[in-house]
Protein backbone atom coordinates (compact mmCIF):
# COMPACT_ATOMS: atom_id res chain seq x y z
CA UNK A 1 0.00 0.00 0.00
CA UNK A 2 1.35 3.50 -1.01
CA UNK A 3 2.26 5.86 1.75
CA UNK A 4 -0.21 9.07 2.33
CA UNK A 5 -1.02 12.45 4.35
CA UNK A 6 -3.15 11.50 7.34
CA UNK A 7 -5.49 14.08 9.08
CA UNK A 8 -8.17 13.88 11.01
CA UNK A 9 -10.91 16.44 10.81
CA UNK A 10 -12.50 18.32 14.44
CA UNK A 11 -16.31 18.65 12.62
CA UNK A 12 -18.16 18.33 9.59
CA UNK A 13 -17.32 21.20 8.46
CA UNK A 14 -13.44 21.20 8.88
CA UNK A 15 -13.94 17.55 6.67
CA UNK A 16 -16.03 19.18 4.06
CA UNK A 17 -13.28 22.31 3.70
CA UNK A 18 -10.38 19.32 3.86
CA UNK A 19 -11.88 17.24 1.03
CA UNK A 20 -12.64 20.65 -1.23
CA UNK A 21 -9.11 21.87 -0.61
CA UNK A 22 -7.27 18.55 -1.84
CA UNK A 23 -8.24 17.01 -4.77
CA UNK A 24 -6.24 14.27 -4.08
CA UNK A 25 -7.64 13.28 -0.93
CA UNK A 26 -10.37 10.97 0.50
CA UNK A 27 -12.45 9.98 3.15
CA UNK A 28 -11.91 6.86 5.40
CA UNK A 29 -14.13 5.86 7.36
CA UNK A 30 -14.54 1.73 8.54
CA UNK A 31 -11.38 1.23 5.91
CA UNK A 32 -13.43 -2.11 4.57
CA UNK A 33 -13.18 -0.91 0.99
CA UNK A 34 -10.46 2.12 0.83
CA UNK A 35 -8.09 -0.11 2.29
CA UNK A 36 -8.42 -3.02 -0.02
CA UNK A 37 -8.86 -1.49 -3.13
CA UNK A 38 -5.63 0.65 -2.33
CA UNK A 39 -3.64 -2.51 -1.67
CA UNK A 40 -4.55 -3.82 -5.04
CA UNK A 41 -3.16 -0.44 -6.38
CA UNK A 42 -6.59 0.69 -7.47
CA UNK A 43 -7.43 3.85 -5.46
CA UNK A 44 -3.78 5.42 -4.75
CA UNK A 45 -5.36 8.84 -2.62
CA UNK A 46 -1.96 11.54 -1.62
CA UNK A 47 -4.17 11.91 1.30
CA UNK A 48 -6.88 10.09 3.82
CA UNK A 49 -9.09 12.08 5.76
CA UNK A 50 -9.88 10.08 8.31
CA UNK A 51 -13.72 10.97 9.30
CA UNK A 52 -14.20 7.79 11.91
CA UNK A 53 -14.84 10.01 14.95
CA UNK A 54 -17.26 12.71 13.57
CA UNK A 55 -20.53 12.91 15.87
CA UNK A 56 -22.20 10.61 13.41
CA UNK A 57 -23.43 7.69 14.95
CA UNK A 58 -26.91 8.53 16.56
CA UNK A 59 -29.76 6.89 15.66
CA UNK A 60 -32.96 8.40 16.54
CA UNK A 61 -36.65 8.71 15.77
CA UNK A 62 -37.58 11.60 13.46
CA UNK A 63 -40.77 13.72 13.82
CA UNK A 64 -42.09 11.94 11.03
CA UNK A 65 -42.19 8.86 12.84
CA UNK A 66 -39.26 7.64 10.97
CA UNK A 67 -35.72 6.73 11.92
CA UNK A 68 -32.77 9.20 11.26
CA UNK A 69 -29.40 7.04 11.26
CA UNK A 70 -25.88 8.50 11.28
CA UNK A 71 -23.48 7.49 8.68
CA UNK A 72 -21.06 6.22 11.41
CA UNK A 73 -23.00 3.71 12.51
CA UNK A 74 -21.66 0.40 12.11
CA UNK A 75 -23.08 -1.98 9.91
CA UNK A 76 -23.69 -4.31 12.64
CA UNK A 77 -25.04 -1.80 15.45
CA UNK A 78 -27.32 -0.76 12.65
CA UNK A 79 -28.38 -4.41 12.32
CA UNK A 80 -29.09 -5.29 16.10
CA UNK A 81 -30.68 -1.65 17.38
CA UNK A 82 -34.03 -2.62 18.97
CA UNK A 83 -35.63 -0.28 16.77
CA UNK A 84 -34.56 -1.39 13.75
CA UNK A 85 -35.56 -4.73 14.12
CA UNK A 86 -38.83 -4.00 15.28
CA UNK A 87 -39.35 -1.53 13.00
CA UNK A 88 -37.32 -2.00 9.66
CA UNK A 89 -36.52 -5.72 10.16
CA UNK A 90 -35.98 -6.17 5.71
CA UNK A 91 -33.03 -3.34 6.94
CA UNK A 92 -31.66 -5.56 9.75
CA UNK A 93 -32.08 -9.17 7.78
CA UNK A 94 -30.37 -7.54 4.41
CA UNK A 95 -27.54 -5.97 6.68
CA UNK A 96 -26.92 -9.77 8.18
CA UNK A 97 -26.61 -11.47 4.83
CA UNK A 98 -23.58 -9.28 4.00
CA UNK A 99 -19.90 -9.98 4.56
CA UNK A 100 -18.46 -11.02 7.80
CA UNK A 101 -18.76 -10.71 11.57
CA UNK A 102 -16.11 -8.61 11.45
CA UNK A 103 -16.54 -6.39 8.65
CA UNK A 104 -20.06 -5.77 9.76
CA UNK A 105 -18.55 -4.32 12.72
CA UNK A 106 -16.14 -2.17 11.24
CA UNK A 107 -18.30 -0.94 8.13
CA UNK A 108 -20.21 2.42 8.49
CA UNK A 109 -23.73 2.90 7.14
CA UNK A 110 -22.44 5.81 5.10
CA UNK A 111 -19.80 3.82 3.45
CA UNK A 112 -21.76 0.60 2.68
CA UNK A 113 -23.05 3.27 0.34
CA UNK A 114 -20.28 4.19 -1.29
CA UNK A 115 -18.33 0.84 -2.00
CA UNK A 116 -17.32 -0.11 -5.33
CA UNK A 117 -18.35 -3.08 -7.31
CA UNK A 118 -16.42 -6.03 -6.75
CA UNK A 119 -16.17 -6.66 -10.81
CA UNK A 120 -12.94 -8.80 -11.16
CA UNK A 121 -11.93 -5.97 -13.94
CA UNK A 122 -12.33 -3.22 -11.79
CA UNK A 123 -10.14 -4.87 -9.42
CA UNK A 124 -7.29 -6.11 -11.81
CA UNK A 125 -5.50 -2.89 -12.74
CA UNK A 126 -3.68 -5.20 -15.93
CA UNK A 127 -6.80 -5.64 -17.45
CA UNK A 128 -9.18 -2.69 -19.33
CA UNK A 129 -11.73 -1.32 -17.51
CA UNK A 130 -13.76 2.19 -18.16
CA UNK A 131 -14.78 2.28 -14.59
CA UNK A 132 -11.33 2.42 -13.23
CA UNK A 133 -9.41 3.74 -16.50
CA UNK A 134 -12.53 6.06 -18.13
CA UNK A 135 -11.87 5.02 -21.77
CA UNK A 136 -9.87 1.93 -21.67
CA UNK A 137 -12.70 -0.09 -22.22
CA UNK A 138 -14.66 -2.86 -20.39
CA UNK A 139 -13.32 -6.65 -20.25
CA UNK A 140 -16.31 -7.97 -18.12
CA UNK A 141 -18.36 -8.40 -21.47
CA UNK A 142 -16.70 -10.57 -23.13
CA UNK A 143 -14.83 -12.30 -20.01
CA UNK A 144 -15.59 -13.51 -17.19
CA UNK A 145 -18.55 -11.94 -16.15
CA UNK A 146 -20.63 -14.46 -13.85
CA UNK A 147 -20.92 -11.86 -10.99
CA UNK A 148 -21.76 -9.29 -13.62
CA UNK A 149 -25.46 -7.24 -14.45
CA UNK A 150 -27.82 -8.04 -16.55
CA UNK A 151 -30.52 -4.73 -15.93
CA UNK A 152 -29.33 -1.32 -16.98
CA UNK A 153 -26.34 -2.11 -18.68
CA UNK A 154 -24.11 0.11 -21.02
CA UNK A 155 -21.30 -0.83 -24.20
CA UNK A 156 -19.21 1.25 -21.11
CA UNK A 157 -19.92 -1.21 -17.87
CA UNK A 158 -21.87 -4.33 -16.65
CA UNK A 159 -20.90 -4.06 -13.21
CA UNK A 160 -22.65 -4.24 -10.28
CA UNK A 161 -23.30 -2.43 -7.08
CA UNK A 162 -22.11 -4.94 -4.32
CA UNK A 163 -24.38 -3.87 -0.93
CA UNK A 164 -27.34 -5.90 0.54
CA UNK A 165 -27.90 -3.04 2.91
CA UNK A 166 -28.53 -0.66 0.35
CA UNK A 167 -31.32 -2.95 -1.72
CA UNK A 168 -33.02 -2.87 1.57
CA UNK A 169 -32.98 1.10 1.77
CA UNK A 170 -34.17 1.11 -1.80
CA UNK A 171 -37.26 -0.53 -0.95
CA UNK A 172 -37.89 1.21 1.71
CA UNK A 173 -37.09 4.78 -0.33
CA UNK A 174 -34.45 5.85 2.09
CA UNK A 175 -33.09 9.57 1.99
CA UNK A 176 -29.60 10.72 2.09
CA UNK A 177 -28.75 13.60 4.23
CA UNK A 178 -25.56 14.77 2.90
CA UNK A 179 -22.85 18.11 3.55
CA UNK A 180 -20.50 20.31 1.28
CA UNK A 181 -19.28 23.26 0.49
CA UNK A 182 -22.73 24.63 -0.62
CA UNK A 183 -24.44 23.69 2.31
CA UNK A 184 -26.75 20.39 3.06
CA UNK A 185 -29.11 18.85 1.27
CA UNK A 186 -31.39 15.55 0.56
CA UNK A 187 -30.84 12.91 -2.28
CA UNK A 188 -33.75 10.07 -2.36
CA UNK A 189 -32.16 6.84 -2.57
CA UNK A 190 -33.56 6.07 -6.20
CA UNK A 191 -31.43 9.26 -7.40
CA UNK A 192 -28.31 8.73 -5.31
CA UNK A 193 -26.74 5.40 -7.36
CA UNK A 194 -26.11 6.03 -11.27
CA UNK A 195 -26.61 3.42 -14.20
CA UNK A 196 -23.34 3.54 -15.44
CA UNK A 197 -24.32 4.98 -19.37
CA UNK A 198 -21.36 6.34 -20.63
CA UNK A 199 -19.48 7.63 -17.28
CA UNK A 200 -19.33 4.36 -14.97
CA UNK A 201 -16.22 6.33 -13.44
CA UNK A 202 -19.21 8.00 -11.70
CA UNK A 203 -21.30 5.33 -9.29
CA UNK A 204 -22.61 7.83 -7.39
CA UNK A 205 -24.29 11.39 -7.71
CA UNK A 206 -22.47 12.81 -4.58
CA UNK A 207 -20.12 15.09 -5.39
CA UNK A 208 -16.82 14.96 -4.99
CA UNK A 209 -16.59 17.33 -2.14
CA UNK A 210 -19.98 16.09 -0.30
CA UNK A 211 -19.98 13.75 2.52
CA UNK A 212 -22.90 11.68 3.92
CA UNK A 213 -24.31 12.81 7.37
CA UNK A 214 -27.11 10.89 7.71
CA UNK A 215 -29.94 8.23 6.30
CA UNK A 216 -33.46 8.75 6.85
CA UNK A 217 -36.02 6.20 6.92
CA UNK A 218 -39.62 7.15 6.43
CA UNK A 219 -42.04 5.72 9.07
CA UNK A 220 -43.16 2.73 6.87
CA UNK A 221 -41.09 -0.10 7.28
CA UNK A 222 -43.17 -3.18 6.06
CA UNK A 223 -42.37 -5.34 9.16
CA UNK A 224 -45.06 -7.58 8.73
CA UNK A 225 -44.60 -8.61 5.31
CA UNK A 226 -41.22 -9.10 4.14
CA UNK A 227 -38.09 -10.82 3.20
CA UNK A 228 -34.70 -10.62 2.36
CA UNK A 229 -33.14 -13.41 0.14
CA UNK A 230 -29.53 -13.53 -0.91
CA UNK A 231 -28.57 -16.54 -3.16
CA UNK A 232 -24.43 -17.01 -3.73
CA UNK A 233 -21.92 -19.23 -4.85
CA UNK A 234 -21.60 -19.80 -0.50
CA UNK A 235 -23.78 -19.90 2.18
CA UNK A 236 -21.51 -17.02 3.87
CA UNK A 237 -19.56 -14.21 3.58
CA UNK A 238 -19.98 -14.08 -0.76
CA UNK A 239 -21.04 -11.35 -2.81
CA UNK A 240 -24.80 -11.77 -4.17
CA UNK A 241 -25.12 -13.31 -7.47
CA UNK A 242 -29.03 -12.14 -7.40
CA UNK A 243 -30.78 -11.13 -3.72
CA UNK A 244 -34.45 -9.53 -3.40
CA UNK A 245 -35.77 -7.13 -0.66
CA UNK A 246 -39.82 -7.70 -0.97
CA UNK A 247 -42.22 -6.08 1.11
CA UNK A 248 -46.07 -6.11 0.88
CA UNK A 249 -48.83 -4.15 2.41
CA UNK A 250 -51.50 -6.80 2.44
CA UNK A 251 -55.43 -6.21 2.93
CA UNK A 252 -56.70 -10.01 3.76
CA UNK A 253 -55.34 -11.31 0.50
CA UNK A 254 -55.23 -8.68 -1.60
CA UNK A 255 -51.72 -7.37 -2.71
CA UNK A 256 -52.43 -3.29 -1.54
CA UNK A 257 -49.10 -2.23 -1.85
CA UNK A 258 -45.86 -4.22 -3.39
CA UNK A 259 -41.96 -3.58 -3.60
CA UNK A 260 -39.21 -5.10 -4.87
CA UNK A 261 -35.70 -4.68 -5.35
CA UNK A 262 -32.56 -6.78 -6.98
CA UNK A 263 -29.34 -6.47 -5.90
CA UNK A 264 -26.37 -8.33 -7.34
CA UNK A 265 -28.37 -7.48 -11.04
CA UNK A 266 -27.46 -3.72 -11.74
CA UNK A 267 -25.03 -0.98 -11.45
CA UNK A 268 -27.94 -0.05 -8.36
CA UNK A 269 -30.19 -1.81 -6.27
CA UNK A 270 -32.90 -2.22 -9.54
CA UNK A 271 -36.86 -1.27 -8.66
CA UNK A 272 -39.30 -0.80 -11.56
CA UNK A 273 -42.35 0.97 -10.07
CA UNK A 274 -43.92 0.22 -13.05
CA UNK A 275 -43.69 -3.50 -12.70
CA UNK A 276 -44.43 -3.22 -8.95
CA UNK A 277 -47.73 -1.11 -9.10
CA UNK A 278 -49.06 -3.72 -11.64
CA UNK A 279 -49.39 -6.17 -8.42
CA UNK A 280 -51.74 -3.50 -6.79
CA UNK A 281 -55.06 -4.51 -6.07
CA UNK A 282 -54.19 -8.49 -7.14
CA UNK A 283 -54.36 -11.51 -5.37
CA UNK A 284 -51.16 -12.60 -3.24
CA UNK A 285 -50.71 -15.65 -5.38
CA UNK A 286 -47.78 -17.24 -7.36
CA UNK A 287 -49.45 -16.55 -10.48
CA UNK A 288 -49.29 -12.58 -9.68
CA UNK A 289 -45.71 -12.68 -8.40
CA UNK A 290 -44.94 -15.23 -11.57
CA UNK A 291 -46.27 -12.38 -14.01
CA UNK A 292 -44.75 -9.56 -12.19
CA UNK A 293 -41.09 -11.61 -12.11
CA UNK A 294 -41.84 -12.02 -15.64
CA UNK A 295 -42.42 -8.03 -16.35
CA UNK A 296 -39.66 -7.29 -13.81
CA UNK A 297 -37.14 -9.31 -16.04
CA UNK A 298 -38.36 -8.80 -19.50
CA UNK A 299 -35.43 -6.60 -20.31
CA UNK A 300 -32.76 -8.61 -18.69
CA UNK A 301 -29.78 -9.19 -21.01
CA UNK A 302 -26.60 -11.85 -19.64
CA UNK A 303 -23.46 -11.56 -20.96
CA UNK A 304 -22.40 -15.61 -21.35
CA UNK A 305 -21.69 -16.35 -18.18
CA UNK A 306 -24.17 -14.38 -15.93
CA UNK A 307 -27.07 -15.79 -18.72
CA UNK A 308 -28.04 -17.76 -16.08
CA UNK A 309 -29.09 -14.92 -13.56
CA UNK A 310 -32.18 -13.75 -15.59
CA UNK A 311 -34.12 -17.15 -14.60
CA UNK A 312 -32.57 -17.27 -11.51
CA UNK A 313 -33.90 -13.67 -10.31
CA UNK A 314 -37.37 -14.70 -11.83
CA UNK A 315 -37.08 -17.24 -9.32
CA UNK A 316 -35.97 -15.21 -6.69
CA UNK A 317 -38.27 -12.75 -7.02
CA UNK A 318 -41.30 -15.40 -6.70
CA UNK A 319 -39.84 -17.06 -3.79
CA UNK A 320 -39.38 -13.47 -2.07
CA UNK A 321 -42.81 -12.27 -2.60
CA UNK A 322 -43.99 -15.67 -1.75
CA UNK A 323 -42.01 -15.63 1.86
CA UNK A 324 -43.39 -12.17 2.11
CA UNK A 325 -47.12 -12.61 1.65
CA UNK A 326 -46.74 -15.69 4.16
CA UNK A 327 -45.28 -13.51 6.92
CA UNK A 328 -42.09 -15.72 6.68
CA UNK A 329 -39.06 -13.38 5.94
CA UNK A 330 -35.65 -15.43 5.24
CA UNK A 331 -33.61 -16.15 8.27
CA UNK A 332 -29.75 -15.07 7.91
CA UNK A 333 -28.56 -17.79 10.11
CA UNK A 334 -30.17 -20.45 9.11
CA UNK A 335 -29.34 -20.17 4.90
CA UNK A 336 -32.11 -22.47 4.02
CA UNK A 337 -34.47 -21.16 1.79
CA UNK A 338 -37.90 -22.17 1.80
CA UNK B 1 8.91 11.55 1.43
CA UNK B 2 7.86 9.81 4.25
CA UNK B 3 5.32 11.28 7.13
CA UNK B 4 5.47 9.58 10.53
CA UNK B 5 3.08 10.17 13.43
CA UNK B 6 3.35 9.55 16.82
CA UNK B 7 0.29 7.27 18.38
CA UNK B 8 -0.10 6.19 21.59
CA UNK B 9 -2.34 2.53 21.21
CA UNK B 10 -3.92 1.49 24.40
CA UNK B 11 -3.18 -2.70 24.18
CA UNK B 12 -4.68 -5.30 26.60
CA UNK B 13 -4.92 -3.08 28.80
CA UNK B 14 -1.54 -0.99 28.91
CA UNK B 15 -0.15 2.48 26.63
CA UNK B 16 2.36 1.85 23.82
CA UNK B 17 3.78 4.36 22.13
CA UNK B 18 4.58 4.22 18.58
CA UNK B 19 5.93 5.90 15.70
CA UNK B 20 4.92 5.38 12.64
CA UNK B 21 3.90 5.57 9.24
CA UNK B 22 -0.02 6.57 8.38
CA UNK B 23 -0.29 3.42 6.10
CA UNK B 24 0.94 1.10 8.62
CA UNK B 25 -2.15 -1.12 9.60
CA UNK B 26 -2.85 -1.99 13.19
CA UNK B 27 -1.53 -5.97 12.33
CA UNK B 28 1.67 -4.02 11.12
CA UNK B 29 2.39 -2.51 14.73
CA UNK B 30 1.42 -5.29 16.72
CA UNK B 31 3.63 -7.72 15.69
CA UNK B 32 6.09 -5.59 13.82
CA UNK B 33 6.31 -2.66 16.66
CA UNK B 34 4.94 -4.57 19.62
CA UNK B 35 6.17 -7.76 19.38
CA UNK B 36 2.67 -9.00 19.53
CA UNK B 37 3.17 -12.38 17.32
CA UNK B 38 0.08 -13.97 18.51
CA UNK B 39 -1.93 -12.17 16.10
CA UNK B 40 -1.31 -13.91 12.43
CA UNK B 41 -0.90 -12.48 9.09
CA UNK B 42 -1.95 -14.15 5.94
CA UNK B 43 -4.35 -12.95 3.63
CA UNK B 44 -4.23 -8.82 4.55
CA UNK B 45 -7.50 -8.18 3.16
CA UNK B 46 -10.23 -9.28 5.30
CA UNK B 47 -11.00 -12.25 3.67
CA UNK B 48 -9.48 -14.68 6.20
CA UNK B 49 -10.05 -13.52 9.77
CA UNK B 50 -6.55 -14.45 11.27
CA UNK B 51 -5.71 -11.00 12.26
CA UNK B 52 -8.86 -10.83 14.06
CA UNK B 53 -8.62 -8.69 17.18
CA UNK B 54 -10.98 -6.93 19.59
CA UNK B 55 -11.56 -2.61 19.03
CA UNK B 56 -13.09 -1.87 22.53
CA UNK B 57 -14.98 -5.16 22.49
CA UNK B 58 -15.93 -6.05 19.06
CA UNK B 59 -13.78 -8.47 16.59
CA UNK B 60 -12.31 -6.58 13.77
CA UNK B 61 -9.24 -7.66 11.16
CA UNK B 62 -6.65 -5.79 12.13
CA UNK B 63 -4.91 -6.14 8.36
CA UNK B 64 -7.58 -3.56 7.06
CA UNK B 65 -7.68 -0.87 9.90
CA UNK B 66 -5.00 1.66 9.86
CA UNK B 67 -3.14 1.95 13.44
CA UNK B 68 -3.70 5.70 13.36
CA UNK B 69 -7.80 4.73 13.72
CA UNK B 70 -7.17 2.73 16.50
CA UNK B 71 -5.93 5.57 18.24
CA UNK B 72 -7.57 6.12 22.19
CA UNK B 73 -9.67 2.75 21.87
CA UNK B 74 -9.17 0.04 23.67
CA UNK B 75 -7.19 -3.04 21.56
CA UNK B 76 -7.50 -6.60 22.55
CA UNK B 77 -5.36 -9.75 21.26
CA UNK B 78 -5.09 -13.08 22.02
CA UNK B 79 -2.16 -12.19 24.54
CA UNK B 80 -4.55 -10.25 26.66
CA UNK B 81 -7.21 -12.89 27.42
CA UNK B 82 -6.70 -15.54 30.11
CA UNK B 83 -3.24 -16.29 31.31
CA UNK B 84 -1.41 -19.75 31.11
CA UNK B 85 -3.44 -19.93 34.97
CA UNK B 86 -6.51 -18.91 34.80
CA UNK B 87 -7.27 -19.56 30.74
CA UNK B 88 -10.31 -17.80 28.78
CA UNK B 89 -13.83 -19.73 28.86
CA UNK B 90 -13.20 -20.00 25.46
CA UNK B 91 -9.20 -21.31 25.85
CA UNK B 92 -10.79 -24.23 28.02
CA UNK B 93 -13.64 -25.41 25.87
CA UNK B 94 -11.37 -25.71 22.72
CA UNK B 95 -8.81 -27.58 25.08
CA UNK B 96 -11.41 -29.56 26.02
CA UNK B 97 -13.04 -30.12 22.03
CA UNK B 98 -9.72 -30.70 20.53
CA UNK B 99 -10.60 -27.54 18.36
CA UNK B 100 -7.41 -27.06 17.77
CA UNK B 101 -4.93 -28.49 15.25
CA UNK B 102 -2.20 -26.67 13.20
CA UNK B 103 -3.26 -23.70 15.16
CA UNK B 104 -2.89 -20.71 12.97
CA UNK B 105 -6.10 -19.60 13.19
CA UNK B 106 -7.25 -20.06 16.56
CA UNK B 107 -6.55 -16.72 18.06
CA UNK B 108 -8.43 -15.06 15.59
CA UNK B 109 -11.05 -17.72 16.23
CA UNK B 110 -11.37 -17.22 19.71
CA UNK B 111 -11.05 -13.30 19.56
CA UNK B 112 -14.26 -13.78 16.83
CA UNK B 113 -15.97 -15.89 18.97
CA UNK B 114 -14.86 -13.73 21.84
CA UNK B 115 -16.91 -11.04 20.59
CA UNK B 116 -19.92 -13.04 19.14
CA UNK B 117 -20.85 -14.26 22.94
CA UNK B 118 -20.18 -11.33 24.14
CA UNK B 119 -22.90 -10.11 22.04
CA UNK B 120 -24.97 -12.79 21.93
CA UNK B 121 -25.60 -13.66 25.55
CA UNK B 122 -27.16 -17.39 25.80
CA UNK B 123 -27.10 -20.33 23.80
CA UNK B 124 -26.83 -19.71 20.12
CA UNK B 125 -27.69 -22.30 17.72
CA UNK B 126 -24.90 -24.25 15.84
CA UNK B 127 -26.86 -22.20 12.36
CA UNK B 128 -25.88 -18.81 14.17
CA UNK B 129 -21.88 -19.80 15.08
CA UNK B 130 -21.39 -21.34 11.73
CA UNK B 131 -22.56 -17.64 10.17
CA UNK B 132 -20.42 -15.58 13.54
CA UNK B 133 -16.99 -17.61 12.64
CA UNK B 134 -17.54 -17.55 8.56
CA UNK B 135 -15.29 -14.51 8.07
CA UNK B 136 -12.94 -16.09 10.00
CA UNK B 137 -11.16 -19.47 8.19
CA UNK B 138 -9.66 -22.80 9.21
CA UNK B 139 -8.46 -24.94 7.04
CA UNK B 140 -7.67 -28.14 9.03
CA UNK B 141 -10.41 -29.16 11.34
CA UNK B 142 -13.87 -28.59 9.31
CA UNK B 143 -14.78 -26.55 11.86
CA UNK B 144 -17.42 -29.26 13.93
CA UNK B 145 -14.85 -29.35 16.96
CA UNK B 146 -14.55 -25.33 16.57
CA UNK B 147 -18.64 -24.90 16.76
CA UNK B 148 -18.53 -27.36 20.28
CA UNK B 149 -16.44 -25.47 21.89
CA UNK B 150 -17.78 -22.41 20.83
CA UNK B 151 -21.82 -23.64 21.94
CA UNK B 152 -20.07 -25.08 25.10
CA UNK B 153 -18.71 -21.73 25.89
CA UNK B 154 -22.14 -20.07 25.25
CA UNK B 155 -23.82 -22.57 27.33
CA UNK B 156 -21.10 -22.32 30.18
CA UNK B 157 -21.58 -18.43 30.24
CA UNK B 158 -25.67 -18.71 30.25
CA UNK B 159 -25.03 -20.70 33.09
CA UNK B 160 -22.84 -18.42 34.98
CA UNK B 161 -25.05 -15.53 33.99
CA UNK B 162 -28.24 -17.03 35.79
Amino acid sequence: MINFQYSRPGDIADAVRQIAADPRAKFIAGGTNILDLMKYDVERPAHLIDISRLPLTGVEETASGGMRIGALVPNSDLSYHPLIEARYPILASAIRAGASQQLRNMASTGGNLLQRTRCLYFYDVATPCNKRAPGSGCSAIDGINRQNAILGTSDACIATHPSDMCVALAVLEAKVHVAGPAGERVIAFEDFHRLPGKTPERDTNLAPNEIITAIELPARGFAKNYTYIKIRDRHSYAFALVSVAAALELEGKTIKEARLALGGVAHKPWRNKEVEATLNGQPATRESFRSAADALLRDAKGFGHNDFKVELARRAVVRALTQAAQGTPQSQSNKKIV
Amino acid sequence: MTFRNALTLNINGSEHEVFIEPHWTLLDVLRREIGLTGTKENCIEAECGVCTVLLDGKAVCSCILLAMQAAGRSITTIEGLGTPDALDPLQVAFLKHGAVQCGYCIPGMILTAKSFLAEHPGTPTRHEIREAISGTLCRCTGYQKIIDAIADAGAEGAQAAS
